[in-house]
Order: structure tokens, then C-alpha cells, then sequence
């Protein structure tokens, strides 16, 4: 199955001056599938659970996603489907309205389920929105019961978010086709973010602003035709397909990084609401120029340096733009999950001409174009960051990108403190590595390269 | 369908993962989709390895399933081979793809690949992580022996070590992410070196698919970790007349009887087991300092092996009373539970971990040896926790040398345990000064994170404990309602049916006394918990609906420690 696609640009774009070149690969993925997405969003929506309905991998999977957030009692966990399900002994539909019930009986705070589809779930037809309809049934209003597929083999990492939001869509209350215009600002932000992007709307006289998801489930906007949505995250296909179908308009902006992703998303919004430049610029002016101040200081530690992005989040090209227009580096590679071309137009656009894309890319082959670059610094998961460590290659985890605040003017100097750290580190280690932990691998043990 | 938040053990391809991820030149070509990649980071990130896992996924997707999996699967194992060019590939599905039933074993056959090709069938529905890494190591084993199992089952006995040689043993059973194993190794090692044994291979951390061809060239095997080698130690005894020894040299008991085990099998003067330099635990527990070790109430939970070993230095080596033990290790059930018996507890046998915490709640042990799920249980029950076992997080792989094995692991585990009581103790001692300007009740204990003091933090951490007293006013009770913590450790509905510590949770029906309920603070934090329940049951069973000081004096008098 691996195509060994020449790495050359494809063509099909209207401006061949600005539009980057995409290379689409199908080969082996080292990508996250959509349940990690269980981990922020069990955050961020308060009062919801997320039942996965899958394997032990699954289970075992969000548990190391999840890392050191044991401390606290999660909000998630997996019903296992187990030999007696799929041999037909006991009957999945019953066995899982088993398991729901005795869930919402030890969480009566519980106000939103998600049965959350797996690849085995998948695989063996497992219809999880029949059983939520019947559950919902069952539990509303005390709890209201819906349900998506986070499964590896429809979804990656980021997509989560998308299918969870999407499958809320249908329960947003529906706006009077005569209520006056309002804003709604999609896909999970820290709320920090939210709170100032809250006061920044309010400064700019956007009065109805609200945020989707909400912290809690029974706090959902209404949706219409007088709806303009600015899309927060560039992973939401889907959900944005279905809020345009019940009337919502997209504000077409590049994606809220750095100070000048940050102004147009702003301005789209701005220009939607009819704002003026003077109002626009009064109401941004001094987080701007803060902003600037806060990146400035990273600037030139960053200039100059190759960057290379493994495929993670879909945050790839919007960063990739963000640090090479205002961080002055140079764009190796950037490695998409997918490419989204209309949600993403804005921040392709802005890319340096020329910018290689690629698409889905073959994880080995990534790999080798990756060592034979050897940029500055490499962005890739955390599967691969120790080994390329080990090869002297400094690398940046892409999952705090989706884990931590980086939208906004606030957070660019965070954003760009989070590229200068690698940078930062190598400088001050004059602590050297023993000869037995610089050689390769392969030299090490003797036996043939294995990695 | 089985309700799970954290589970101890991951699916049996993950255990499979951990044999190839522990040998130098082999890989396995999995057939999963690409969530299942997730599993490198294990390796990568807790372990800190600096290496790829040596796993191909095929990350098939939905748009593949009408179509051809299987050639996916094919041409995944010609790139792996090209590209890796591994001395022995593993072939097998994950739970998604065993659903396909592509037939890996048939598929990866067909190629004809000229290196050794193990299919692996583990029923992802079925097993788990440690039953998938004793399978793989064995089917690895006998894959890679086959040829000389037969040469060797036609030559007949096994033949006498010549005279003047030293003898030889291999080190079975330790893999990638497992606990200690790589300092055990060394230790081991060390001690049978001492012994005047050679080791001829470990396996299979650090081993090549040659070094497994070379098992039998040895006079006995060591299974140090039954979970991972039992299966495999038991087909060399039959098939190459390998004896095995298989003490777990895990404890200064242990250690003594795995000497003299090894000293018997390998034909070994006994004068030997002197050269070894002893453990300092059988003096450091008889110290006067450790008076206050006698009699500590243990709960002990984690795998078959480091459970049972845990047990034993707790009564023998230490002095401690064990009051609860129990395994996720379904396979070593029944000697955990042999053990229970004798000890006079009941074994708990789970994966599931609110009842593992249920158990500890309900025993208020002073201290729990368990694994990291134990530790977090532990903490939010205010409870000291020393770690014993796998499932292991980054903290289980030190930069210094820690073995769990032989004298030095003795030493290591000493101090490991007694560390968060004698921090316990400490807290008590300035919980006796707290009157004094310089202590208050709202620093935050020096044991349970950083200690930064600010009221705030406490209020996160400790939910049970959450209140400021002035030990010079008279304390209003109804300020003790704890404040719902906020991110660190959230209200915990899933502990309501095990009512531990918090007053709030105490029945309706029973009230405390402003004067007994300001009594219970002068007890050890560590062992108020403990206090306040058995108070309770006390005045419960009489009929007493105000708890006075003298219930809570009644009650001690009762229960004794």
C-alpha cells in the first residue's frame, strides 16, 4: 500500500504564487486516533462523561493519553467488550444499557453522556446511535444521551473534538429567524482564552457572543440564520457542516495563532458586525502591541531555524505560518493529517510560497526525508521525539499544542516561548552524553539498524 | 461488557510489544489501526527509549475494510523486512483487526520471508498484557529453538558439566517497561558472579533472536519474573532437561533462599552464598528507630509476583501486620490466595480498580505497598504509599540504580517503604507543635507534594483535611465542610459509597461533639481516618447518636490500636 509518491508539487491552484505545494501520501500513520480527544474535552465540558465503548486498547490508550490527570476521578471510561459480547452470549444493547445504568447511578451529576464508537465497535457494527436514542430516552432530562465515533479508522487525533461537537449540533436550540445577529465562537478553548476573547468582543460592541462547546451541556446557544461562527480550532469539518445547515455563516479567517492569525480571526468578525477600522483598532490596539513585546523576545532566537512538522493535531499549517511570518523561520516540511482546503485557505495563503504540504504522509518515509533535512527543530509526537532526541535532533511535542493555551494575543509569546524552549535547553546542557548513548543504536547493540 | 476508569494491565499485543521492544533485532508487524500507535510512547516516553518501538502498524482505515486489508498487511511486512531488516519478525492482529480475521500467521507465510516469522494469536477479548508477553516470548522461543529441540530430543540426556567449568544459567523473564528489570538484571547478575555463575543470556531484555538459538547451551535457567517466563521455563525443562530455579530473589529471606537454591542446582560448594555482600535491612529494622515500624497495618496489592514477595518482607523483614493482600494477576491467582490464608486475610483478586479502593478505604491501612493506581488511591485517602509493582509510570525508571532483587534490592525497598512513614511521623510530630506561632494545620505536608504552605493548595490536595483550626479557639464544628476541590481532585462520587474521611460523609444520623470532634484532631492525621471510623461504627452499633469524648475514648478502648 505504500506509495512511494515522489515528493514534488501537485498542481491545482489558483494563485501558483502564494498557494503551497501538497503532496498526499497513504502509508503507515503515527497519529492518535479521535478518542484521545475524550481527554480535553471531558475537561472543558464539566458536567459530561464519555463512555467508550471499545477494547482494552482503548481503555489503556485514553489512560496514557491521560497520563498524570489520574488524580483526579475522571469523567471518561471504557465498557470493555469482552469474548461473551461477540459471541453472541450476552447482547451488547443489553450489556451496555447495563453498564450506563450502573455509570449514572454512581454519577447522579452527571447531565450528558457520549457513548463514544471504537474501532471494534466499529468493525462489528455496534449501533451506538440507536442505543443512545433509546438511553436518552430513558435518563432525559436528568441526563441527556448522545452519541459519535472516535474510532482510529474513521478519525484522527483531533476529529474527536469535531464528531462529539457535531453530535450536539442537533440538540442547540433553534434562534428566532428574527433575532438580531450574533456571534458564536467554535471548538473547545481553554477558558482562560475564552474569557479574553469574551472581553475583546465585548470592547469591539459584539454584545451576543457565545462559545461552542459550553462549560456546561445545558448551557447551549441557539443557533439561526443570524448566527456568524468563527471557527476556533481547524479540525472541525464536520461540525461546521452541520451549523451551516441550521443557518450559521462562517467567517471565512485564518486560525486564531499569533498576533496576525489573531487580528484577522478578530477582523473577520469585526467585519461581519460592520465595526470600523477605528474601533477595530481601538478595542485591539494594546493586546496587539503587548503581543508583539511578548514575541519579540523569542524572535530571535527562532529566525532563521529550519522547522519540520510531523502530522498531530491539524494545527500544523496554521503554526507553520504563525512562525514563519512572525517568528521568521524556515518551513521544512509541514505533515498534515488531512487537509481541509476551505477551513484552512486562509492560513495556506499565508504560507511562503512554495511551502511543502504533505498530506497523510508514510511515517517511515517522513522519517527518512526528516533525517536527511535535519532541520533546527522538528515537531512530531511523542512516540518519535526521544528517538530523533537520541539522533541530535531537537524536537517540540505536538500534543502540548492541543494541551496547552496558545490562542490569542495573550498566549503568542507563550506559543512562541513553547518553539524557543528546545532552543533554549540545548544552549544551556553542557553536560555531555557518555559515548555509549551518543552512537546509534544499531552500532550499540550490534545488531542491524532497527530503527 | 466490563465498566473500566483505569486498568492495571494493557491488551495482550501491548505485552507482545514489550518482548519485541526488549530485543535488539526483532520486529513485529501488527495489524491495527493507527490509534493503536499510541503504544509507542509507552516506550518511548515512560521508559525513555531512545528508539523507535520496532512495530509496524498497518493503520488500515474504514475506506480499506471493503477492500483488500490483507494486501495492506503484505506489503506492511515486505517494507518492515526491507527496511528494518530484523533476524526474526513477529506477525499478529490487534483487537480491531482480529475482528477482520485477515489471518496474519497464512499471510506473512506466503511471502516467504528468509527469516524466522512467528504468527502470534492473542484473543484481545480474552487475555492481557502479561499473558500476550509470556505467549510471544514463548512462541519467540520455540520458533527460534525448533530445530534444536529435535536434535535434542533424539540425543537423549543431557550431558555433565565438564569438571572445572563454571556453571551457566539463563536470566528469564525480564522486558521493556517492566518494573526494575533493568537494575535487577545487574544485581542479579552480580550476585551470581559472586556465586562463581556465568550468566549465558538474558532474556528477553537486551537478547538477539541469536542469543534465544543459545538458550540451551546453558546448565539451568532463572525465571525471575513467572508472569513474563513461566510458560517458556517450563518447556526448556522438558524439551532440553533445563532445571530452573525459581525463588524470586526479591526480599533478604527470598535472596538467602534463591542462594541456596542456585548453589543446589548448580552443584555449588554452600560456602560460596558467603562471598556475597549482605543486606543492611535485618539490622537497619531491629535499629531502636524502627520500633515504630512494629505492627504497621499494610495493604498490598499489585502483580502475583511482587505481591508475594512484598508480603513476606513486610512480616518477616520488617514487622509490619498485613491486613489486606491482593493481584490483577488472574494467572497467579492461587498462590496469592494460598498466601492470604496463612496470613488470615482475604485475597482481593480484581482489575478493577474502585474496588481495589474500595478495599482501602474500608481497612484504612497506615501504609500501602501497591502499584501507581494504589499511590493515587492512597493519596486522596491520606494514606502513606511506597510502589511495589507494575503497571509502571516515569517515576518507576530512576536515573539511579534501584533494584527490587537481591541484598542491594532489599536495601532499596528498606528505604522506599519506610520513607513515607517516617514522613508521616514527622507530620505528626508538628502536628503536636501546632499550637506553637511557627505550625499550623494548613501547611501542606512535606510528603504530599511540594511544599508551598499557601491554604489554597491544601484545600486542592487534601480534601478531608481542608480546614484551618486555631488550636487556641474553640473550633466551630460546622466550618468542616471540606470545599469541593477544584481541578487537582475533583468530588469524587465514585468513593460516595465507601464513606472515608470527609465528616460530610458521615450518616445523618450520628453527630459529633464540637469537643470530640476537636479530640479527633489530636490523633495522627495518618491514622485519624482510621479513628474517626471505628468511632463511628462504635457509637453505630450502640445506638449513641452524639459522639462525645468519651465515645471516642470508649471506642479506642474497644477496638485497641
Amino acid at each position: 500500500m505504500t506509495v512511494h509518491a515522489p515528493i514534488s508539487p501537485v498542481a491545482g491552484c489558483s494563485d501558483p504564487v502564494r498557494e503551497p505545494a501538497v503532496v498526499r501520501q497513504r502509508g503507515q500513520h503515527a497519529v492518535f486516533c479521535g478518542l484521545t480527544g475524550i481527554i480535553w474535552m471531558h475537561r472543558k465540558i464539566q458536567d459530561a462523561f464519555f463512555l467508550v465503548v471499545g477494547s482494552r486498547t482503548c481503555a489503556h490508550l485514553i489512560q496514557s493519553a491521560a497520563g498524570v490527570m489520574i488524580f483526579a476521578e475522571p469523567r471518561f471510561a471504557t465498557a470493555i467488550i469482552e469474548e461473551r459480547d461477540l459471541a453472541g452470549i450476552a447482547d451488547a444493547h443489553e450489556e451496555l444499557d447495563r453498564v450506563v445504568g450502573q455509570l449514572l447511578s454512581r454519577r447522579p451529576d452527571i447531565r450528558l453522556l457520549f457513548l463514544v464508537g471504537s474501532c471494534p465497535s466499529e468493525v462489528i457494527k455496534l449501533d451506538l446511535s440507536r442505543a443512545a436514542q433509546r438511553l436518552d430516552k430513558r435518563f432525559n432530562p436528568d441526563c441527556r444521551v448522545l452519541s459519535y465515533s472516535g474510532s482510529g479508522i474513521e478519525t484522527t487525533f483531533t476529529q474527536g473534538e469535531d464528531a462529539a461537537l457535531a453530535a450536539m449540533v442537533p440538540s442547540l436550540p433553534a434562534k428566532a429567524a428574527t433575532s438580531p445577529a450574533s456571534l458564536l465562537i467554535v471548538g473547545a478553548l481553554a477558558d482562560v482564552v475564552e474569557d479574553q476573547f469574551r472581553r475583546i468582543f465585548a470592547d469591539l460592541g459584539i454584545g451576543d457572543v457565545a462559545f461552542f462547546p459550553p462549560r456546561r451541556s445545558t448551557e447551549l446557544p441557539a443557533i439561526g440564520p443570524g448566527t456568524r461562527m468563527l471557527l476556533a480550532q481547524p479540525f472541525l469539518a464536520e461540525t461546521a457542516r452541520l451549523l451551516e445547515a441550521r443557518g450559521a455563516e462562517r467567517l471565512a479567517a485564518p486560525f486564531p495563532l499569533g498576533v496576525e492569525g489573531t487580528s484577522a480571526w478578530l477582523g473577520a468578525a469585526a467585519a461581519a458586525f460592520g465595526i470600523g477600522q477605528a474601533a477595530f483598532d481601538a478595542a485591539t490596539a494594546a493586546p496587539r502591541e503587548r503581543a508583539a513585546r511578548a514575541m519579540a523576545r523569542y524572535r530571535p532566537e527562532l529566525a532563521d531555524k529550519s522547522i519540520f512538522f510531523f502530522p498531530d493535531s491539524q494545527l500544523e499549517a496554521p503554526l507553520a505560518r504563525f512562525l514563519a511570518n512572525e517568528a521568521g523561520m524556515r518551513i521544512v516540511e509541514v505533515g498534515v493529517p488531512y487537509l481541509h482546503r476551505q477551513h484552512m485557505a486562509h492560513d495556506m495563503g499565508l504560507l511562503p510560497a512554495g511551502t511543502l504540504i504533505t498530506e497523510g504522509a508514510d511515517v517511515d518515509q517522513q522519517i527518512d526525508r526528516c533525517r536527511a533535512a535535519r532541520p533546527d527543530l522538528v515537531v512530531c509526537g511523542l512516540g518519535l521525539a526521544n528517538p530523533l532526541e537520541a539522533e541530535g535532533l531537537n524536537t517540540k511535542w505536538s500534543i502540548e499544542l492541543v494541551f496547552t493555551p496558545i490562542q490569542g494575543y495573550e498566549q503568542a509569546g507563550d506559543l512562541a516561548e513553547l518553539f524557543a524552549r528546545p532552543f533554549n535547553r540545548k544552549q544551556r546542557l553542557g553536560v555531555q552524553l557518555p559515548a555509549s548513548a551518543t552512537a546509534p543504536a544499531a552500532a550499540r547493540t550490534g545488531g542491524a539498524p532497527c530503527n | 461488557m466490563q465498566l473500566t476508569v483505569w486498568t492495571y494491565e494493557g491488551p495482550p499485543h501491548v505485552g507482545a510489544i514489550r518482548i519485541a521492544t526488549a530485543m535488539t533485532d526483532v520486529h513485529y508487524v501488527l495489524h491495527a489501526p493507527q490509534g493503536d500507535t499510541y503504544a509507542d510512547l509507552l516506550f518511548t516516553m515512560i521508559e525513555r527509549r531512545d528508539r523507535r518501538t520496532p512495530v509496524t502498524y498497518t493503520t488500515f482505515q474504514a475506506r480499506d475494510l471493503g477492500g483488500d486489508t490483507a494486501e495492506i498487511f503484505q506489503s506492511a511486512c515486505r517494507d518492515a523486512h526491507q527496511r528494518f531488516q530484523p533476524a526474526a519478525m513477529l506477525v499478529g492482529a490487534s483487537c480491531t483487526a482480529e475482528l477482520l480475521q485477515d489471518n496474519p500467521a497464512g499471510l506473512a507465510a506466503a511471502l516467504n520471508l528468509p527469516i524466522p516469522v512467528v504468527p502470534l494469536e492473542l484473543p484481545s477479548y480474552q487475555k492481557k498484557e502479561n499473558w500476550g508477553a509470556s505467549e510471544t516470548f514463548y512462541r519467540l522461543v520455540r520458533a527460534l529453538l525448533a530445530g534444536r529441540a529435535t536434535a535434542h530430543a533424539t540425543a537423549g540426556a543431557r550431558s555433565e558439566r565438564a569438571p572445572g567449568t563454571r556453571p551457566s544459567c539463563n536470566l528469564l523473564g525480564p522486558t521493556a517497561l517492566g518494573f526494575r528489570h533493568r537494575d535487577d538484571i545487574t544485581e542479579v547478575t552480580r550476585l551470581l558472579a559472586a556465586l562463581g555463575v556465568d550468566v549465558n543470556v538474558v532474556a528477553p531484555l537486551g537478547a538477539s533472536a541469536a542469543d534465544l538459538a543459545r538458550l540451551p547451551d546453558a546448565d539451568f535457567n532463572i525465571s525471575l519474573y513467572p508472569e513474563i517466563a513461566d510458560v517458556t521455563v517450563r518447556w526448556l525443562e522438558r524439551t532440553f532437561r533445563q532445571p530452573t530455579v525459581r525463588t524470586v530473589p526479591i526480599g533478604v529471606g527470598a535472596t538467602t533462599d534463591f542462594i541456596a537454591e542456585v548453589i543446589r542446582v548448580a552443584g555449588l560448594d554452600p560456602a560460596v552464598a558467603e562471598r556475597v555482600i549482605p543486606s543492611r535491612l535485618p539490622w537497619y529494622s531491629r535499629s531502636v528507630d524502627s520500633t515504630y515500624l512494629t505492627g504497621k497495618r499494610v495493604f498490598i496489592f499489585g502483580d502475583a509476583t511482587h505481591v508475594l514477595a512484598a508480603a513476606r518482607i513486610a512480616t518477616e523483614e520488617m514487622g509490619f501486620t498485613v491486613v489486606g493482600i491482593g493481584t490483577y494477576t488472574r494467572e497467579f491467582a492461587r498462590e496469592v490466595r494460598e498466601l492470604a490464608g496463612k496470613l488470615g486475610v482475604e485475597a482481593l483478586i480484581s482489575e478493577d480498580y474502585l474496588e481495589v479502593e474500595a478495599r482501602i478505604a474500608e481497612l484504612q491501612p497506615e501504609l500501602v505497598l501497591g502499584t501507581q493506581m494504589e499511590r493515587h488511591i492512597a493519596k486522596r485517602l491520606r494514606i502513606g504509599c511506597a510502589v511495589i509493582s507494575a503497571p509502571v509510570h516515569v517515576q518507576d525508571f530512576p536515573a539511579r540504580y534501584a533494584p527490587q532483587m537481591g541484598f542491594e534490592g532489599a536495601n532499596v525497598i528498606f528505604d522506599t517503604w519506610i520513607h513515607p512513614l517516617m514522613m508521616g511521623l514527622e507530620e505528626h510530630l508538628i502536628g503536636m507543635f501546632r499550637g506553637d506561632f511557627e505550625f499550623s494545620d494548613s501547611a501542606t505536608p512535606s510528603h504530599l507534594g511540594a511544599g508551598h504552605g499557601s491554604h489554597q493548595n491544601h484545600a486542592a490536595e487534601q480534601p478531608g483535611d481542608a480546614v484551618v483550626v486555631p488550636a487556641a479557639l474553640p473550633e466551630p464544628v460546622a466550618t468542616t465542610t471540606a470545599e469541593p476541590p477544584a481541578v487537582a481532585a475533583e468530588p469524587s462520587p465514585f468513593v460516595q459509597p465507601v464513606p472515608v474521611m470527609p465528616p460530610a460523609a458521615t450518616g445523618a444520623s450520628i453527630i459529633w461533639a464540637a469537643e470530640a470532634e476537636q479530640e479527633l484532631r489530636k490523633i495522627p492525621f495518618f491514622v485519624r481516618g482510621k479513628a474517626r471510623r471505628n468511632t463511628e461504627r462504635f457509637a453505630t452499633e450502640r445506638g449513641v447518636g452524639l459522639i462525645t469524648v468519651d465515645t471516642l475514648y470508649d471506642a479506642k478502648a474497644h477496638f485497641g490500636r
